[in-house]
């Protein structure tokens, strides 16, 4: 993978765990990575270009807000006023595309229709360890209406080897799990692609395996590589460290250290001690991962189902030794990414060859069972000690974790445990397991799930022990200023004064309530241009390659855009998702939206500039002397003198006049967090082993949020997937065979409408003056972090039992409430 | 999905004309389709049958309910007699799926549905039920969670269809046509277990087809009910269910049937259960014995004892439901 993808990944993971022993605390001077990058590259704005002083709106309007100053370049916009001052920022705007969507109009890459185009049907391996002896094509290739076969060389996404000798050479890929891809091919239809697929033939010399990760911890276990071997990432994270100790299967530790643990737990009133275990879950995207690639000698056109236009380009480049200038990929619809969908893959490499072999355009979409095994989120198994002075203040931290990313890496799970609270004393280890298993992959916040789960358990479980509110222990630890005041807002709002003791409902039905803290971090792509454009007649466009996986992008956009220029954001026209358009960050890491608007801004404002200084002489006037003020281009010296955008635009000499704008670098270093706190209601049935969830509090912040509407939307498909994950979803594999079990939607089970509980979201601003818009992503920190923390604290609430187990299934349930007797287990 | 020839009929004897050289029958085509999207049936051709109207068609008469096999469970669960005088066949079938499954699936189609073991459902694998080339119940040493917990000894499926549940507990009929004729088999021995036939899991033959199903009329004083509980609440497989018939005199209970679906691979009656609610009065404490009762015996397999614990959860809430001394559960799933 091209070593340019691979860097932002690399630091993704690294920033969800940061080396620094200074964790989350808000306002403190603490570049993140993607800072540090940034200025060796980049020098600061007060650096390389002239500036000017600017007063900000700083701070969380529930805390009154203050001023902050900062050096703004001169071709940078004057600060934006709080949301409530503004026309369009701030106010509930419906998704721009929501009707294309919703009529079938949006045309997604699985719905591309080309001329000539081929079907394209991956052969996958059936055997989970093992080395190909031959692979025949000839039946395939002999049937009528196959166009192109090709036999995959090198397999996307796989684990490799540090010495690559340890290994026999061959001229196909050892096959590490079953589902791995070998060979597609191309054909007319997709039953005949189907039919040939079928013909070709494989045959292999099985090696020993193992899927359970306790097996394969085990010192004799069947090893999935014969040596060391260490995991890329994608650009939106995943992979794990690299060049640390390797036993076995055993990739580890990450060791991080901060102060003495020892000395923290021996000066602690209270300890707590656990072991926490959370499964497999796959990303299931409805939109299955997919290509359609029409190579052509001038230009390779990819068509592609991708959370980053620009990462995709990237690897086709590097792996088809391609001028970038020759690669272009469009994504105008996106059906739901969650981490998974960066760069070209197995499936767009194999249908590039195809298209190349075919002379014509090959579409290529997994089906659902490929969808399961090609990625997901590791399990993990984590082992967290806590300790406490008596009023609360954390003396010592330690996680030990172990996680499987099947022949991948990326398991860490110390996230939470690093960032959410202060502690003097910290020491968390985390180990890969490798399975033979498809590979993990960046999933919604990568490794906080499984992290939080643990930790936010143990700190209720301290809470506990403390005879402590686990909202006041909250409020002695955690130096958050948002997260304070998102505490204050779900005591306010919710039930939880009438929170009762742990465990006192009589009857089989018993109800609690719980609450969960998330923390994430401010990461900004400086790859985030656009241009803008205006037309004499008055239409305004905005281009960018950024694209938008479902989360609202191109809405966020056209407010930007709207509020410059005092048009309604439906009036703007919104072209992304094609990377012949200015550059645009890949969405991961919740980076989107920070990076992405200000640079939309910015250009929308120097449009305006331009279109004021060229249609002032007409108007008999200068520049300087124009203003937008409610939706109207008026002179600053005569409010009389008023005229709409196209009155303006119809004044422009030439036919149309366009800003081109990269983003600049944050105004300030400052380490930035973002987080939230949900709160839930619960009912457990003791008799069924069934949790249901009645009610979701979610408090949240994200800087300024630019469209409510789009933020909540995120809000609550995070917390809907958090429910998932914590009852329902669960990869099974069967040890002895070592074949996924449930690649479907019938067993791999997600939530349904009927288990969608009552949500309710609240939005903290949070002003921090880091650039011309203060605009933050909210995919990350939206309820998937949380929620299976705050159902586990809530049922410790209604029950009095702890579930240290997800998901939360009768079968768990009922286990962990001594339901199931030893001889039923037999 | 493998090729195949699809012909329309009409009439039943058109229907049974064309069910030769491994010709299957299509009524409402939710199982068969996604038995040939996995692979797992491989017909040469598809007959046809929705349009058969004399197939069609819910009467409810004094001797009983006339059941046609294509009557959808969407009809089934909205009809006021069945609601009345039948209300388990009714909640069972207005429970199954969802309502854009209920309003294609057949009651014929439902009793005949094949099972949803993971293991007999994954191209992946080889096993007993599917013929040649395995003698293996993967199930037994490998991921049950979902399996059987009485019955299992051979092939630890479950029973898959839930209106089969209160039919056998209301004892139904059901009328198997051919060539040859009519015969009319007790639904008791309508499904098969392992033990005699790992193929089929029902009496039907090669070129049969299900004409009707008739359900005799409840004698005065019959109460009866059917939950079944899972994971999801959407579109979920049951891992636990009941059916429960009481015929009532004031408040003891003269007659009982209590019959589990996804315990063992075919509906099995619990004797053990009815002997508990013979004769006794309903309440509490004779539903929770009568479902103690029904798990006597049960030999789950290494994961899924919790089972055990569902299936008396399940009958001893379903018998109050049905005494009318309970709602019904919000626990229960569908």
């Amino acid at each position: 993978m091209a070593p340019e993808i691979v860097l932002a990944a690399q630091e993704q993971q690294q920033s969800t765990q940061p080396k620094s022993v200074k964790k989350g605390v808000e306002g403190e001077a603490k570049p993140t990575r993607e800072a540090e990058k940034k200025d060796e590259q980049t020098p600061t704005a007060a650096k390389s270009t002239a500036t000017r002083t600017e007063t900000f709106v700083f701070g969380i309007p529930q805390n009154g807000l203050t001023k902050k100053e900062r050096q703004v370049p001169l071709d940078e916009p004057p600060p934006l006023a709080q949301n409530s001052e503004l026309k369009y920022i701030g106010k509930p705007t419906p998704r721009y595309d929501g009707m294309a969507k919703a009529t079938g109009r949006g045309k997604y890459t699985a719905d591309i229709q080309l001329p000539g185009m081929l079907y394209a049907r991956m052969v996958d391996a059936t055997i989970p360890h093992g080395r190909i002896t031959s692979v025949d094509t000839s039946a395939a290739e002999a049937l009528p209406g196959v166009k192109a076969i090709h036999v995959i060389e090198h397999t996307f996404g796989i684990a490799a080897l540090r010495d690559p000798k340890q290994e026999a050479p061959s001229k196909y890929p050892v096959i590490r799990y079953a589902g791995q891809p070998i060979a597609a091919v191309a054909a007319t239809s997709p039953q005949i692609a189907s039919d040939a697929a079928a013909l070709i033939k494989v045959t292999y010399d099985r090696m020993p395996f193992v899927v359970d990760k306790q097996d394969a911890r085990a010192p004799d276990a069947p090893t999935v590589f014969p040596g060391p071997a260490d995991a890329e990432g994608s650009a939106g994270g995943g992979g794990g460290p690299k060049n640390v100790p390797q036993v076995g299967n055993v990739h580890g530790p990450e060791r991080k250290k901060v102060g003495d643990v020892d000395k923290g737990f021996s000066e602690a009133d209270a300890v707590v001690e656990g072991e926490y275990f959370t499964q497999v879950q796959t990303h299931s995207a409805l939109e299955t991962h997919g290509f359609v690639v029409d190579w052509k000698p001038e230009e390779v056109t990819v068509y592609a189902s991708t959370q980053g236009t620009a990462s995709v380009r990237d690897e086709f480049a590097e792996v088809f030794k391609l001028p970038k200038s020759q690669v272009r990929v469009i994504t105008e619809f996106m059906g739901g990414g969650f981490g998974a969908k960066f760069g070209a893959g197995n499936e767009g490499v194999v249908a590039a060859h195809l298209s190349r072999k075919a002379k014509l355009p090959v579409k290529l979409m997994l089906d659902r069972k490929q969808e399961h095994i090609v990625c997901n989120r590791p399990d993990s198994h984590q082992k967290l000690k806590i300790g406490a002075k008596k009023d609360g203040t954390l003396t010592a931290i330690s996680l030990t974790s172990y996680g499987t990313a099947g022949v991948g890496t990326g398991a860490g799970t110390a996230g939470p445990a690093t960032n959410l609270y202060k502690c003097p004393n910290l020491l968390t280890e985390e180990y890969d397991v490798f399975i033979n298993a498809g590979p993990g992959a960046a999933f919604r916040a990568p490794g906080h799930p499984q992290g939080c789960f643990a930790f936010e358990q143990a700190i209720d479980e301290l809470a506990v022990k403390l005879d402590m509110d686990p909202m006041d222990l909250r409020d002695k630890i955690d130096e958050s200023p948002t997260r304070r005041v998102e505490r204050k807002i779900i005591r306010e709002r919710t039930n939880w004064k009438t929170r009762k003791a742990a465990g006192v409902d009589t009857g089989p039905v018993k109800r609690g309530m719980g609450i969960a803290q998330s923390v994430w971090y401010r990461f900004i792509n400086m790859d985030s241009s656009c241009e803008v454009r205006v037309s004499r007649d008055g239409s305004v466009e905005i281009m960018s390659s950024v694209q938008d996986l479902g989360t609202g992008t191109k809405t966020l956009l056209a407010i930007v855009v709207a509020e410059e220029f005092g048009i309604s954001p439906a009036d703007v026209v919104i072209r992304i998702g094609d990377t012949r358009y200015p550059i645009g960050p890949n969405s991961g890491g919740s980076v989107t939206a920070g990076s992405i608007t200000p640079a939309v801004r910015n250009a929308s404002y120097q449009a305006r500039q331009k279109l004021f200084a060229a249609a002032a002489p007409k108007l008999s006037t200068t520049a300087d002397n124009l203003e937008m003020r409610g939706g109207k281009v008026v002179f600053k010296n005569d409010e009389s003198k008023s005229y709409s955008l196209k009155q303006i635009a119809a004044k422009m000499p030439t036919s149309e006049i366009s800003a081109r704008v990269t983003r600049g670098p944050e105004y300030a270093k400052e380490r930035i967090t973002y987080g939230g706190v949900d709160y839930v209601e619960l009912a457990v049935d003791t008799e069924t082993g069934r949790v249901h969830i009645e009610k979701v509090f979610g408090a949240h912040d994200c800087g300024r949020p630019i469209n409510p509407l789009g933020v909540i939307s995120q809000i609550n498909g995070g917390i809907l997937q958090g429910i998932s994950y914590a009852l329902f979803e669960d990869r099974v594999m069967d040890r002895k065979q070592g074949y996924m079990l449930n690649a479907n939607l019938e067993n791999y089970k997600i939530i349904g409408a009927r288990e969608v509980p009552e949500i309710e979201i609240e939005l903290v601003e949070n002003y921090i003056a880091q650039s011309s818009t203060d605009a933050a992503g909210i995919g990350e920190s939206a309820g998937i972090i949380t929620l299976a923390a705050a159902i586990g604290n809530a049922f410790y609430n209604a029950t009095g039992v702890r579930m240290r187990k997800i998901p939360m299934t009768p079968a768990n349930v009922l286990a962990a409430l001594g339901r199931v007797s030893q001889e039923e287990t037999a | 999905m493998n090729k195949f020839a699809f012909v329309d009929c009409t009439t039943v004897d058109q229907a049974l004309a064309e069910l030769k050289d491994g010709a299957v029958i299509k009524a409402g085509g939710i199982d068969l389709l996604d038995l040939m999207k996995d692979g797992i049936v491989t017909p040469p051709k598809l007959v046809n049958i929705r349009n058969v109207s004399s197939l069609r068609g819910i009467t409810a008469s004094k001797d009983g309910l006339h059941l046609g096999p294509l009557a959808t469970l969407s009809e089934l669960a909205a009809h006021p007699e069945i609601q009345r005088d039948y209300s388990a066949l009714a909640d069972a079938a207005g429970h199954a799926a969802t309502p854009q499954i209920r309003n294609m699936a057949t009651l014929g189609g439902n009793l005949t549905q094949r099972p949803r073991c993971w293991y007999f459902r994954s191209s992946d694998f080889d096993c007993k039920k599917k013929g040649a080339g395995s003698d293996e119940c993967h199930a037994h040493e490998g991921e049950n969670q979902y399996h059987a917990v009485m019955n299992n000894s051979t092939c630890a499926m479950v029973h898959p269809s839930s209106t089969a549940v209160p039919l056998l507990a209301m004892n139904a009929q059901v009328e198997i046509t051919s060539k040859r004729g009519k015969r009319s088999v007790p639904i008791s021995e309508f499904y098969v277990p392992p033990e005699k036939s790992l193929i089929n899991e029902t009496v039907l033959q090669t070129g049969e087809i299900i004409t009707g199903i008739f359900v005799p009329a409840p004698e005065s004083g019959t109460r009866s009910a059917y939950q079944k509980y899972g994971e999801k609440e959407s579109f979920d497989w049951p891992l636990a269910d009941a059916g429960i018939v009481l015929v009532m005199e004031g408040e003891r209970c003269r007659k009982a049937a209590v019959v589990m679906g996804v315990a063992a691979p075919t509906p099995i009656r619990s004797q053990a259960a009815e002997a508990v609610l013979t004769g006794a009065t309903i309440n509490e404490a004779t539903a929770r014995a009568a479902a103690k009762a029904a798990m006597q015996g049960a030999t789950p397999l290494s994961q899924n004892g919790f089972k055990v614990q569902l299936f008396q959860t399940a009958i001893y809430r379903t018998i109050l439901l049905a005494a009318g001394q309970m709602q019904r559960d919000p626990s229960a799933i569908g």
